[in-house]
């Protein structure tokens, strides 16, 4: 039967019938699908990790039982867990281990666009890139018996439009039987330098019977047309070149590490002219120059952001091609994200931008904080870096009112360790964690925080208040980030203090807690002010003399009765004799 | 090459139903014998950003994104996103708009102005402009959030395949409890054209 499966959803449906039976990953956009797939399979233990270093350690741990185990995270995930990849290669594996990293070439949801092929030749890890779904399910299936043969990881590099887009796929397979099967082999697994030298030349052995795998392996083919153009090309942009140049040869990869030399070779000799369309960097490309091949790539090719039909096309314009040149609507008003009405994060950035202190930022729905008209984020750099920046330029400024940002989920990631560093190191630091009780930036899911699984079963909670008391921050509050007085206070006092501390922002997220009051209205006691406009609220918007709530899309959350001065919001079921809206 | 690929561009402001409209849209043209390719970009949608979907159906689909000035139909949630998105239409294709009106942040704080020519601008590249005030026709058969399913209606009525169909994916896609004022809201909008 055939079915229109997500990348996403493909993979989760390989991973089980490859009889995978230990999947873990931490969220990030465009990956969680994976796991949150899995776990509606009852033979599949599919957990979150608090981070990506985690997740795949405990992968490992399950592949060294002798289970397959895939491990999912979004590409600056695989930073984080870099650490264990690299000598994971040396080790290799019992069971084998499927590696996703799922990249977002032009930041749909990211910080960056870096290019994750890169880690299959720095870690020495083979690397497998579908085009679509139907390959995706498929290429985890080849993964784990590939990881199993040839003793060592497997790297499944996907991109948003490969993990988000749609396409048929054949859902007939049953899920593979297999026997875990435990060893000790400890020169194998101990990587002690004696060890470690030693699996150091087996890989490269490994490697090597791998680049002779990949001339044959059918993923990588030619699909021959014509002799006088041809590309070489992998992952979604083939689909642009197939659709773009009916007429051209294709030399397909799906193996892009290690490359097949003997069948690249072979391809670009029969050919006039070979053009390599890769999207970011020129990682194919490079390969071949440096076999001194004579291809077109970057050349040609944009090296930043998404490919797509027109960019393609443009390259080879013969005239017949409908490369489109139509006029953008230039002078658009843009729509960007915006903290949701309701969102317990506003009020904190409200008064955050009152103080003017300044703010070390870090990633999530909060960082919406650094948009208009909030404004009050001064940086953002990776998750969990806003304690750290906090720290150093708290160093360096002598100011003890830089405060640190970060999200519930996003504290147990990566802020717990540097929390540590500013207790050890007696910096003063303020860290403000913003616990709605939810990874709210990537749909809602669970963490350590919220104390349920991704299979919604009760774990242990996390205790935040009682934790950061263990590191030592003597100085710890629990605040209510609707209570704008509070907010304002428990800022101003702890930022004073000579000392680290920690100020805990608990209120759920409101598309979590479902329970709402009734939504507000503007009395005509309003003076035209704007100061509620300014909490940036999309609930709120400036009339022609004075503000006004879409009661359709108010919660009620009542910051907003707070700020104003004439006290002309109120309750909708209540309104002034004579006002409305 | 047999049927030339279709190109349909979904587009509006996150949670309008957008996702959801989509995935009924896909499974119906699955039910046909082509082949079906749907791309989804919402980054951080639920912070009410612009959503766009796209479906591309035909004898085979390759690349899941539709390229500028290919749409052959144009399903607009909200007026603003209409216009954002007219330069994906191709001469001579079909726009269904939503007659509703989402301000963006810009907007809202008065830094901005919304465009209030948006139709004589979307007519400007096509001619055959259909505005529909999904709202009010579907409040009228029971709940203002089926304004997605009149608006997907009224495209039904393009697409190749028979009515039962489309009741069949939405009973499989909808809450039980949503699945009659959706019908109706289908009805609804398959009758306004
Ligand atoms: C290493 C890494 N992993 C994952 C992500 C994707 N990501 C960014 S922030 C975030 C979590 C945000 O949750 P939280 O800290 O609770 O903040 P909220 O969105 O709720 O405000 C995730 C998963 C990332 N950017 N980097």
């Amino acid at each position: 039967m055939k079915m229109l499966l997500s990348g996403n959803e493909a993979i989760a449906y390989g991973a089980y019938a490859a009889g995978v039976k230990v999947a873990t990953g931490y969220l990030g956009t465009p990956s969680m699908e994976i796991l949150e797939n899995l776990v509606k399979y009852d033979e599949v233990d599919a957990s979150w990790s608090p981070n990506e270093k985690v997740a795949l350690e405990v992968g490992i741990g399950a592949s060294m039982g002798g289970a397959r185990a895939l491990v999912a995270m979004k590409h600056v995930g695989v930073n984080v867990a870099a650490d264990p990849l690299f000598t994971l290669a040396y080790t290799g594996v019992n069971g084998g281990l499927v590696l996703v990293s799922a990249d977002d070439p032009a930041m749909h949801s990211s910080q960056n666009e870096q290019d994750n092929r890169h880690y299959a030749r720095s870690a020495k890890v083979p690397m497998l890139e579908p085009s679509d779904s139907e390959e995706a399910a498929w290429l985890v299936d080849e993964g784990f018996k590939i990881s199993e043969r040839f003793d060592i990881p497997v790297l499944l590099r996907t991109t948003t439009r490969v993990n988000h887009s749609r396409s048929l796929v054949d859902v007939n397979i049953e899920r593979r039987k297999r026997e875990a099967k435990l060893e000790r082999d400890v020169e194998k697994y101990v990587m002690i330098p004696a060890h470690a030298r030693q699996r150091r030349e087996i890989l490269e052995q490994r490697l090597a019977a791998l680049a002779g795998y990949s001339e044959e392996f059918p993923g990588n083919r030619i699909e021959w047309v014509s002799r006088d153009i041809g590309f070489i090309t992998s992952g979604i942009s083939y689909q642009y070149v197939r659709e773009a140049f009916p007429e051209a040869s294709i030399l397909k990869l799906t193996m892009t590490y290690p490359p097949p030399g003997r069948l690249i070779t072979d391809f670009i000799r029969q050919l006039e002219r070979v053009i390599v369309v890769e999207e970011l960097d020129p990682f194919i490309e490079d390969q071949i120059r440096a076999w001194g091949l004579p291809v077109i790539g970057k050349q040609l090719i944009p090296g930043i952001g998404e490919l797509n039909l027109e960019t393609i096309r443009a390259v080879l314009d013969d005239g017949k091609s409908n490369y489109y040149e139509g006029r953008e609507e230039d002078d658009l008003p843009v729509r960007p994200p915006v903290l949701c009405a309701g969102c317990p994060h506003r009020g904190v950035f409200y008064i955050l931008r009152k103080t003017g202190l300044m703010v070390a930022g870090d990633i999530g729905c909060h960082t919406l904080g650094v948009l208009p008209p909030l404004e009050s984020m001064d940086t953002c750099l990776c998750m969990g870096a806003s304690i750290g920046n906090a720290m150093g330029l708290q160093k360096v400024t002598g100011r003890k009112d830089v405060v640190a940002v970060i999200g519930d989920s996003t504290f147990v990631h990566s802020g717990i360790t540097p929390l540590i560093d500013i207790v050890y190191n007696r910096g003063m630091t303020t860290v403000l964690i913003l616990d709605n009780r939810t990874t709210a930036v990537t749909g809602r899911q669970s963490h350590p925080g919220t104390g349920v699984t991704l299979r919604r079963k009760e774990g242990r909670q996390l205790d935040f208040e009682k934790l950061v008391k263990a590191i030592g921050v003597k100085s710890v509050r629990v605040v209510d980030p609707y209570d704008l007085e509070t907010v304002h206070t428990a800022v101003k006092e702890e930022t004073e203090k000579d000392e680290p501390s920690v100020i805990i922002f608990k209120r759920a997220c409101v598309l979590v807690d479902e329970v709402k009051s009734e939504p507000l209205m503007v009395t005509d006691t309003c003076d035209g002010c704007k100061e509620c406009i300014w909490l940036g609220c999309p609930a709120l918007s400036w009339g022609e003399e004075r503000a006004r709530i879409d009661p359709s899309r108010c919660p009620g959350c009542g910051i907003c009765i707070q700020v104003c001065k004439k006290e002309a919001i109120v309750k909708y079921e209540q309104p002034d004799k004579g006002a409305g809206i | 090459m047999g049927v030339e690929t279709k190109n349909i561009l979904i587009v509006g402001v996150g949670g309008q139903g957008i996702i959801s409209a989509t995935d009924i849209l896909a499974q119906v043209l699955v039910s046909t014998e082509y082949d079906v390719k749907v791309s989804e970009a919402h980054g951080m949608s639920q912070g009410g950003g612009s959503v766009n979907t796209m479906v591309r159906f035909g004898n085979k689909v390759y690349s899941p994104v539709i390229e500028k000035g290919q749409a052959d139909y144009m399903l607009a949630f909200e007026k603003l996103e209409a216009l954002r998105w007219s330069n994906f239409l191709k001469p001579g294709s079909t726009v269904i708009m939503n007659d509703e009106i989402i301000k963006p942040l810009p907007v809202l704080l008065g830094k901005a102005k919304y465009p209030d020519d948006i139709e004589e601008r979307i007519r400007r590249r096509v001619t055959n402009l259909v505005t529909i005030d999904a709202g009010n026709l579907a409040e009228s058969v029971g709940s203002r959030r089926a304004a997605n399913i009149v608006l997907l209606a009224c495209l039904a009525t393009f697409m190749p395949v028979p009515k039962d169909v489309w009741y069949a994916c939405i009973e499989r896609r909808v809450p039980p409890k949503a699945v009659e004022v959706s019908k109706s809201a289908f009805d609804m909008g398959y009758e306004f054209l």
